[in-house]
């Protein structure tokens, strides 16, 4: 298996791991996984915090178990000893969400017992956890986390603000803004979330292109 | 960067199916402790803001009310809960009833008001409900539109209508614009209860604090209505 030793990993290995997931590798930018609560929960800044944190706590404490256990669990079984593991951490994030936010708790609904589905977070333990040290598991799962909330955010805020007239529930416009409805409803979410992803695909191909056009304007 | 390894290098054995079943059972077993004990920590919190939810609820629709008495309502097989309302002084204010129907999208799930002297209502509370955020979800909301607000004093004979162009008789509420199903979901839940438990309210109201020392759930949510006064 072809597995860094632990004495390789210097700061800046970690910080790679930690890194690719916010641009570079970014969940829902570049890999269009999750785009199930991407879809359901953003319609509010608030929302898309609340599931962005929790879906965070259970990346992190999923990668971390499966990364010390990695020598432990047969190959054939893996994928239901994750599952396992994963519903635990959701169950308890149900759990702590109805107990400590239960107006957020009502708000996300089915969709925090859904995060078990959530691709991203089966696809990091069988991609990165179950085969690299537990540092790097946990870089790799904080950097994806939080590229996955900076991203449930973006589609959030833009969504609350265009579709309510408000962010974090304040009003920004003043009573005369006539809220686009649309932007909250299932539909406003697919538009903006094809607009978010033209714009961040166009940016970074532009980063790409950038050598190749300064190339052409030298010679000109 | 998703490939899966699935060649099985030449020296390793395959794990017998002991071992598979073993692990299987030891990651149920220990999952299981670990939501036993987070369902331990977390149960009386939850049930706590439950019922802190219903009592805030209750002081809503009943204004000036400071402490309440559960009433159970009983008719042949089925029961509910209606909540007797005092004022700090004690005195008898009105009741808060329950009240569900279809919405748009689920049940809505709502508390509301009476007052048996004037046998009007009082208040209107959505406790739970899942309308299309941004049109019907506007039934919680007290401003913009006012629709909530409409119930503060609304007769209830010969039942509540719900009305688009701007409402004349004080029986009638104006339909929330984009969401009439959702608006008249919340009239038919209060005519609905209305209709089939006021006939079984007692004919006077039980003093204050009668339900204080009996009953389990009863007591506490009686304790906490004092303490709130």
């Amino acid at each position: 298996m072809a597995e860094s030793r632990d004495a390789d990993i210097n700061a800046q290995r970690l910080y790679a791991e930690f890194v690719k997931g916010i641009w570079k590798e970014n969940p829902v930018f570049v890999m269009v996984l999750g785009m199930c609560p991407m879809m359901a929960v953003t319609n509010s800044a608030i929302n898309a915090i609340a599931m962005g944190v929790s879906t965070a706590f259970v990346l992190i404490g999923s990668s971390l178990l499966v990364s010390l256990l990695r020598n432990l669990i047969p190959r054939e079984v893996r994928i239901s000893t994750y599952i396992i593991i994963i519903a635990t951490f959701v169950t308890v994030v149900d759990f702590t969400l109805q107990a400590m936010v239960p107006a957020i708790h009502k708000e996300l609904g089915a969709f925090i017992s859904l995060i078990v589905v959530n691709c991203l977070i089966l696809g990091r333990q069988e991609a990165f956890a179950s085969r690299h040290p537990t540092r790097l598991a946990l870089a790799d799962a904080a950097g994806m986390a939080l590229g996955f909330a900076f991203a449930l955010l973006c589609l959030g805020a833009t969504r609350e603000i265009l579709g309510s007239g408000s962010l974090f529930g304040r009003s920004l416009f003043g009573e005369h803004y006539e809220p686009w409805v649309i932007m909250i409803l299932p539909p406003g979410g697919f538009i903006m979330l094809g607009l978010i992803l033209l714009f961040f695909n166009w940016m970074r191909q532009r980063k790409t292109m950038r050598p190749a056009i300064a190339a052409e304007e030298v010679r000109r | 960067m998703n490939q899966v390894n699935l060649t099985i290098s030449a020296g390793q054995k395959e794990p017998g199916s002991f071992r598979l079943v073993f692990t299987l059972a030891l990651a149920g077993m220990l999952s299981g402790l670990a939501l036993a004990g987070a369902y331990q920590i977390t149960k009386p919190i939850i049930d706590a803001n439950k019922a802190e939810a219903l009592r805030r609820g209750v002081f809503e629709v009943v204004p000036g009310s400071r402490r309440f008495t559960p009433v159970e309502l009983v008719d042949g097989q089925e029961k509910v809960t209606a909540y007797a309302t005092y004022d700090a002084d004690g005195a008898f204010l009105g009741y808060a009833l329950e009240g569900r129907s279809v919405g748009f999208a689920d049940t809505i799930w709502l508390l509301w008001g009476y007052e048996p002297q004037r046998r009007r209502v009082t208040g209107m509370k959505v406790l739970d409900s899942r309308e299309t955020p941004g049109l019907g979800d506007k039934i919680k909301k007290e401003k913009y539109p006012p629709f909530a607000g409409q119930f503060a004093d609304l007769a209830l004979e010969p039942m509540i209508i719900v009305v688009k162009d701007g409402r004349e008789g004080n029986n009638e509420i104006d339909a929330i614009t984009g969401a009439t199903i959702s608006s008249k979901a919340v009239a038919k839940a209060i005519n609905d209860a209305a209709a089939k438990w006021l006939a079984h309210l007692p004919a006077t109201p039980p003093p204050p604090d009668s339900a204080e020392s009996q009953g389990s759930g009863g007591a506490d949510e009686g304790e906490r209505a004092g303490e709130g006064g």
